[in-house]
């Protein structure tokens, strides 16, 4: 063979592979190269803390001193759907971490640490994913709480809404707390942070779904650190719960469930915004089973009731809590409602979807 | 006090329902016609508050409730055609069918899609030249307007793939019907106010001649509610019969003229199958020869539906007045929201998912 029979590849080369900088493609889920610049890009900047820098697939971290002593851990998930990601208010990934935030801390827990799993709809621009990822840390930041672990896992398109958060979170329950849905007992009072439906109404809002603007912002808060202020103050409550889906009415039901008690509220105490109350009724929606993403209902024995208000009425997510009802013993498992005018009915969970009516 | 919180306040409400009970000396009949208004009774407990003479029957103005199987089950075969995007009222996507409802046809694959407004419908059309849209045109003489006002927009647009699924019905037939049944117990009306906003009561004089019951043009808040069973109670006691308007801040003799014109032009009077009741004479709006093209019946081959009605619902009854949903034996067993036999129990105008909701205290209280 002489040389002249070696083709000459000089001067031919591969042609550079597209950069994909401004969306998401499957190639970012792969695992490899570009995943890794996804993370060094989008995550590794919004929430970097020493546990998620030892970049291993766990994260391993010690509790704080007085947990490793005693008291019990608080272990939640959460997975967060939501149309259009970002709503008056709030977004995904604010909705993402407060929404577990909230979940660990309604067993009376302090909230530590949190892992975040992406599974991202191909196609999503990667500003996109910044501004979610900054508003995640921001929450976390308010919340007091670490993002330690994540995943990212990339669909193609039409096989997700843009962009679905996971969030896992545990924290540390004091030794002397015990708070469950099973513990309402019969002469308690039953208080709410707020004002309730805010949260589904603006993302309806958001969704042009009313179709008419509704001055409505959502709600969505970590509420970790109104309930240690409040549990200090009030260190009796029996039973904390986050109205979310299904809202104010569907919670009470599960609690009067589990503790084998009637719950019985006024309607004219329940906290709503005007504009709240309006859009409902121009819809067709009972506020009492619209979405909150801030909002906790409080069972406390009616001696610490004072104690309780004054302690939400100065937290900046509290500042409308109100007392609202009465737990009794019968009927069980009943949620009743006085009415304004002064009748009585029952207040029954939602059987499906909330469907607008037809006039 | 804003004003809708005027007529929700507990003294005023309590004031008249003070009033009712002075003057009532005997047992009376009352039918609120509109499932509105027999939400908003439940659901303010205003029912609790009445003397034990006073009997409030549910009336057939729930037009998911009344809207017939066989139509029912026409809407369902037509949404899940491929090549259809089915348009509705979200209420209507849990109504039982024969077999299924439109949940069950949209997770199947169907495109079934809510809308808050027929012109919605016209947009999506608009969107989608490729698909036919089907709007389920349902509802009362509140929801007929728009309805017609959307063929005239899609007519004006040239739109080849919209039509209507047309179901509308009338209030003043199906009060011939209740008044004229030899069973019939109802001794006085109060008429659904939203319906006399549109179409006025100048169709009712004739009805209450005829029949020699008084009729109340009722509001929906409890305040409106209370003063028009008030009202009502007064003829009764009196022995009179007229027409009188309780709802003024909406309510006109003449109602809204323009809305009556539209519905003149596009729709005619016809016969309509009454779920649970049956057919009513000139009891339904159908489309006029002129806008044959936008219907749906036309359009698609649905013409060989059997209906299959569940042999224990007695949502006829109800409807009618004569029994109510606490002596159905399915109530709250075999049928509820979550598993409704028949349509009452899944609107949220219908009687018996009002009954589910908010009335269930006495069985346990």
């Amino acid at each position: 063979m002489t040389d002249s029979t070696i083709p000459s590849f000089e001067g031919a080369t591969c042609p550079v592979p597209m950069r994909h900088d401004d969306q998401i493609v499957i190639g970012h889920g792969s695992g490899g190269r570009m995943t890794q610049d996804l993370i060094a890009r989008v995550f590794s900047p919004a929430f970097m803390n020493p546990i998620l820098a030892q970049s291993n697939d766990f994260a391993s971290f010690e509790l704080p001193p007085n947990a490793m002593l005693n008291g019990r851990l608080a272990f939640s998930t959460d997975s967060h759907i939501v149309s259009p990601l970002f709503f008056a208010g709030g977004d995904i990934g604010r909705l993402a971490v407060c929404g577990t935030v909230n979940d660990v801390s309604m067993s009376g827990a302090v909230p530590l640490y949190l892992t975040a799993g992406f599974i991202i709809e191909e196609g999503l621009p990667i500003q996109t994913l910044e501004r979610v990822a900054a508003s995640m840390q921001a929450a976390a930041q308010e919340a007091g709480v670490k993002i330690v672990a994540g995943d990212t896992k990339v669909v193609e398109r039409g096989k997700a809404d843009g962009l679905f958060i996971n969030t896992a979170g545990v924290g540390w329950i004091p030794p002397h707390i015990h708070i469950g849905g099973a513990l309402a007992c019969p002469g308690d009072a039953v208080l709410i942070s707020g004002t309730i439906g805010d949260h589904g109404i603006a993302v309806l809002s958001a969704r042009g779904d009313l179709g008419f603007d509704a001055a409505v912002t959502s709600d969505v808060a970590p509420l970790n650190s109104l309930i240690s202020n409040l549990l200090e103050a009030a260190p009796g409550v029996h039973v904390l719960r986050d109205p979310t889906r299904g809202g104010l009415a569907t919670t009470l039901n599960e609690i009067a469930h589990q503790s084998g008690v009637c719950i019985e509220i006024y309607e004219e105490k329940i906290p709503i915004h005007a504009p709240v109350q309006a859009a409902c009724e121009m819809i067709g929606f009972d506020p009492l089973y619209v979405a909150n993403e801030g909002k906790v209902i409080v069972i406390l024995p009616s001696d610490q009731v004072d104690a309780a208000l004054k302690i939400m009425h100065n937290s900046p997510h509290g500042a409308e809590a109100a007392v609202i009802g009465v737990v009794k013993p019968a009927p069980s498992g009943r949620v009743l409602m006085k009415t304004s005018i002064g009748g009585t009915r029952v207040l029954d969970v939602l059987a499906g979807e909330m469907l607008p009516r037809i006039c | 006090m804003e004003l809708s919180q005027a007529f929700r306040d507990g003294e005023l409400v309590q004031r008249v329902v003070k009033e009712i009970r002075r003057i009532v000396t005997r047992d009376w009949v009352i039918m609120e016609i509109c499932g509105g208004q027999t939400h908003a009774i439940l659901h303010s407990g205003l029912d609790q508050l009445l003397p034990p003479q006073i009997e409030l029957v549910h009336g057939p103005g729930c037009p998911v409730c009344v809207t017939s199987l066989e139509l029912i089950d026409k809407a369902l075969a037509i949404a899940a055609r491929p090549d259809v995007i089915f348009c509705s009222f979200g209420d209507m996507l849990r109504v039982p069918g024969s077999n299924q409802d439109l949940f069950s046809i949209k997770a199947a694959g169907g495109q079934v899609r809510v809308v808050y407004s027929p012109l919605d419908a016209v947009k999506i059309a608009q969107q989608n030249p490729d698909k036919q849209v089907v709007f389920f045109a349902i509802g009362f003489e509140t929801t007929a307007p728009a309805n017609a006002a959307s063929i005239l927009q899609a007519k004006a647009m040239g739109l080849k793939n919209f039509s209507l699924l047309v179901s509308h019905v009338c209030v003043p037939p199906a009060m011939h019907a209740i008044l004229g049944a030899p069973n019939n117990r109802v001794q006085g009306f109060l008429a659904a106010g939203h319906v006399c906003a549109v179409m006025g009561y100048w169709e009712y004089p004739p009805i209450a001649e005829k029949y020699r019951v008084p009729i109340v043009v009722t509001g929906f808040e409890p305040l409106d509610l209370a003063q028009g069973i008030l009202m009502t109670i007064r003829q009764l006691e009196a022995g009179t019969h007229s027409v009188e308007n309780a709802y003024q801040r909406i309510v006109s003799k003449e109602g809204n003229q323009a809305a009556q014109a539209i519905l003149r032009r596009v729709f005619k009077p016809v016969d309509r199958n009454w779920r649970g009741v049956g057919t009513i004479p000139l009891s339904g709006w159908g489309l006029q020869p002129e806008f044959a093209e936008f219907d749906a019946e036309n359009r698609f081959d649905v013409g060989h539906i059997q209906t299959h009605e569940s042999p224990l619902c007695i949502a006829g009854e109800i409807l009618r007045g004569l029994k109510k949903p606490i002596d159905c034996p399915a109530f709250a067993t075999l049928c509820t929201p979550a598993k409704p036999l028949g349509a009452p129990m899944v609107s949220s105008e219908g009687a018996c998912s009002a009954y589910f909701r908010y009335h269930r205290t006495q069985e346990t209280t």
